[in-house]
């Protein structure tokens, strides 16, 4: 990126735009079986193994998979969607998919596809869009307390609370008499807060998205909580919990139990080998007792782009890699849990014991608010809420502020649908 | 005079003939796009624009005026001064004491050392961030093992609020006199020897010589090089978006990466260009400024 254009963005969106459009030329004069595939991170270097199995059973058809990093993916797909440049398949984080499909940018899932069972409810809303589907789930994910079995041990709790209440008991108890904390919070997330207000019965938004509803007593009685683990010294305070190395204060005990997803199972066996059974998971507790609380249901999607001349092709390149099969290479291969239900059976992920809490908790997931505007949004609860956690807005103000916020960035999204109503009546 | 006035009248179809390439060319990849950025600072372009143009609106300086309140646009300003009132002088300073340096009679192997110090100004910054950020690493960075001596203790620098933009600094210094230094020597070999030979026959000193005839005669040089690094550090926008993305808690969100984000990661493009033009005018001022206090100079 070496780009020092201060004056022109125009000059810019007019560079990258040719740029783009010759990017699409090329692309239009290759062969007509040749299947593009944008995958990112870490899921777009192993794909290419599940490659040559496809190609065998679909004769003349290559699959050309583009590896994209994760910090640059939303940008690439905005620019390569608007120069004309889309690949056939991409793969789609679930909170970017109401943003594509907004655009027009993705088909919808193809019926064979959309009428399969063998999925998880909570994740498949996620991929809907005013109750039309326009992704395949191809790995989940969802967070789940991950905690240190022999510190909790030691202080006298056996088995993993199911309450909110239990958990802060225990880790009163973790924290006394010792430079440490319990729970490790990243206050740069917005996941943490709204899991909380999402087990509280928080909406978020209200009247049909159109504006915030941080101001309901249930987000603010999630605050609240999230607040108090950090007042009450359960939880490192900010400057702590940033410069820290996760793993290494996992392992020595400066904390003891932390929220995250499906990707820290594998790199905690693989970084804290010594920790060995010493830590565990556990789906999340809740505030009522009828556990589990309720998740995040993340992961990412499977969507083929409206425009591309290899729909067809692309379906079942989709439906391959949708197969109970290749989920379970592919889980081998990245640690991606699958999508596919009947996938963790056939592999006893189930019942696994670290995985076993995934499995749980994914019966109680539920996904953010499926609207364009949710990316900013979840930037904007995340400042808020730290501002308020680092104690220098009172609550109500900070809410008052979201709420502020969340409704001008709504703003545009409420006018467009006052005039969808208008133009219906 | 009066043969500039004869060629305009005579001369100015054929004038206009071979300029015609580079004005169109001018017209097609600057004007034009400048404008079509004016007019896009007047909507709400943004990704429901893209899916359809029914979805754009005139926003009129809606955008200018949300500009004005948004805390996020002042954290940037606040980053960007902060960076430009330290990282510029710094960096001219670096610039000419490796200019006068290399000037002096004394020194050898000039031309090695010249092309050392430029070295870093021709190398991709993206190898250059990868190298910092070993650099910068707080446990086992080359940073902080000469800070440890001095009993200054492990500084986070890529990752406390209070380091980061100090440690974009030291990179960008790091990165830019090389090429200020350059334009310097140029400025120094310039100045006729006589001047200090004269100096030399009144007494003056090294100090009074440095003071008294190399600075004034190197002011139009100083106010180039001035300007041009204050116009580039106000656009600051690559360090920070491969060393940090902004961050952390925002503390090197420059303006240009705002307007980058604003546009191409959440696609307001409306906004992003108003942005851009609030910058322009940003940098005209100081551009001004500082060319007329150079204009004074010359004529005082």
């Amino acid at each position: 990126m070496r780009w020092r254009q201060g004056s022109g963005s125009g000059l810019l969106v007019a560079v990258v735009g040719a740029a783009l459009a010759a990017a699409g030329g090329c692309r239009a004069a290759s062969d007509a079986d040749v299947l593009e595939f944008w995958a990112m991170g870490r899921e777009g270097e192993v794909v290419q193994q599940l490659v040559p199995e496809f190609e065998r059973r679909h004769p003349g058809v290559r699959v050309r998979v583009q590896q994209i990093p994760w910090g640059a993916a939303h940008e690439k797909l905005l620019t390569a969607y608007v120069g004309e440049a889309m690949p056939d398949v991409v793969q789609v984080g679930n909170t970017w998919l109401a943003e594509l499909v907004a655009l027009g940018a993705l088909a919808p899932v193809a019926a064979d596809l959309a009428a399969a069972s063998d999925e998880f409810p909570g994740v498949v809303a996620a991929t809907a869009i005013d109750g039309e589907r326009f992704g395949v789930p191809w790995y989940v994910d969802t967070r789940v307390l991950f905690y240190r079995r022999d510190l909790l041990r030691a202080v006298g709790v056996d088995a993993p609370p199911p309450t909110w209440d239990g958990w802060v008991a225990a880790m009163e108890q973790l924290v006394r008499g010792g430079e440490r904390y319990a729970v490790l919070l990243p206050l740069a997330e917005w996941e943490t807060p709204v899991i909380l207000a999402l087990q509280h019965g928080a909406a978020l938004l209200r009247d049909g998205d159109r504006f915030g509803d941080f101001r309901s007593p249930a987000f603010g009685a999630a605050i609240a909580f999230y607040r108090s683990l950090f007042r009450r010294g359960l939880a490192p305070g900010a400057g702590a919990a940033q410069s820290a190395n996760v793993y290494q204060d996992f392992a020595s005990g400066w904390f003891a139990m932390f929220l995250s997803g499906p990707w820290n199972l594998g790199e905690m066996s693989r970084r804290l080998p010594a920790l060995a059974d010493a830590w565990t998971t556990t789906p999340l507790p809740t505030f009522t007792g009828a556990g589990p609380g309720v998740s995040l249901a993340g992961g990412a999607s499977l969507a083929v782009v409206r425009t591309t001349p290899r729909a067809d092709l692309a379906w079942r390149w989709i439906a391959f890699l949708a197969e109970p099969a290749q989920q379970l290479a592919f889980w081998r291969l990245t640690g991606d849990l699958p999508a596919r239900p009947s996938a963790w059976h056939a592999a006893g992920l189930a019942e696994a014991p670290r995985t076993a809490a995934f499995w749980r908790q994914l019966a109680r997931v539920q996904a953010p608010p499926t609207v364009p505007e949710w990316e900013r949004i979840a930037a904007k609860i995340t400042e808020h809420v730290e501002a308020v956690v680092r104690g220098g807005v009172a609550l109500d103000d900070g809410l008052a502020a979201l709420d502020r916020d969340v409704d001008s960035i709504l703003e545009k999204r409420r006018w467009m649908l006052d005039r969808a109503e208008a133009g219906r009546s | 005079m009066r043969r500039g006035g004869r060629l305009a009248t005579a001369g100015a179809a054929p004038g206009l003939l071979f300029a015609a390439p580079a004005l169109a060319a001018i017209a097609l990849f600057f004007f034009v796009p400048v404008a079509a950025a004016i007019a896009l600072s007047g909507t709400d372009f943004d990704i429901y624009a893209v899916a359809s143009r029914a979805n754009l609106r005139s926003v009129g300086l809606g955008n200018y005026y949300r500009l004005a309140g948004d805390p996020l646009f002042r954290t940037a300003v606040r980053n960007t001064l902060y960076f430009v009132v330290v990282a510029a002088p710094l960096s001219i300073a670096a610039s000419l004491g490796a200019a006068l340096l290399l000037s002096a009679s004394l020194t050898r192997w000039k031309p090695a050392f010249r092309a050392a110090l430029f070295l870093p100004v021709v190398t991709t910054l993206v190898a250059v961030a990868v190298v910092w950020r070993y650099a910068f690493h707080p446990r086992i960075g080359l940073l902080n093992a000469l800070l440890a001596p001095l009993g200054i203790g492990p500084i986070d620098w890529l990752g406390e609020p209070r380091f980061a933009m100090p440690a974009i600094v030291i990179m960008t210094v790091w990165k830019n006199f090389g090429f200020n230094m350059v334009i310097l020597i140029a400025g120094l070999q310039s100045i006729p020897e006589r001047l200090y030979e004269a100096a030399r026959v009144d007494g003056a000193r090294a100090r009074a010589r440095l003071l008294h005839v190399t600075l004034p005669m190197l002011r139009p040089t100083l106010v180039f090089v001035t300007v041009m690094t204050l116009i580039g550090d106000l656009q600051l926008f690559a360090e920070p978006y491969v060393m940090t993305q902004g961050g952390p808690a925002h503390a090197t969100l420059s303006v240009v990466l705002l307007m980058y984000l604003e546009g191409f990661r959440w696609w307001n493009m409306g906004y992003a260009a108003a942005i851009a033009f609030a910058l322009f005018l940003a940098m005209l001022v100081p551009s001004l400024v500082v060319r007329a206090m150079g204009a004074r100079g010359e004529v005082a």
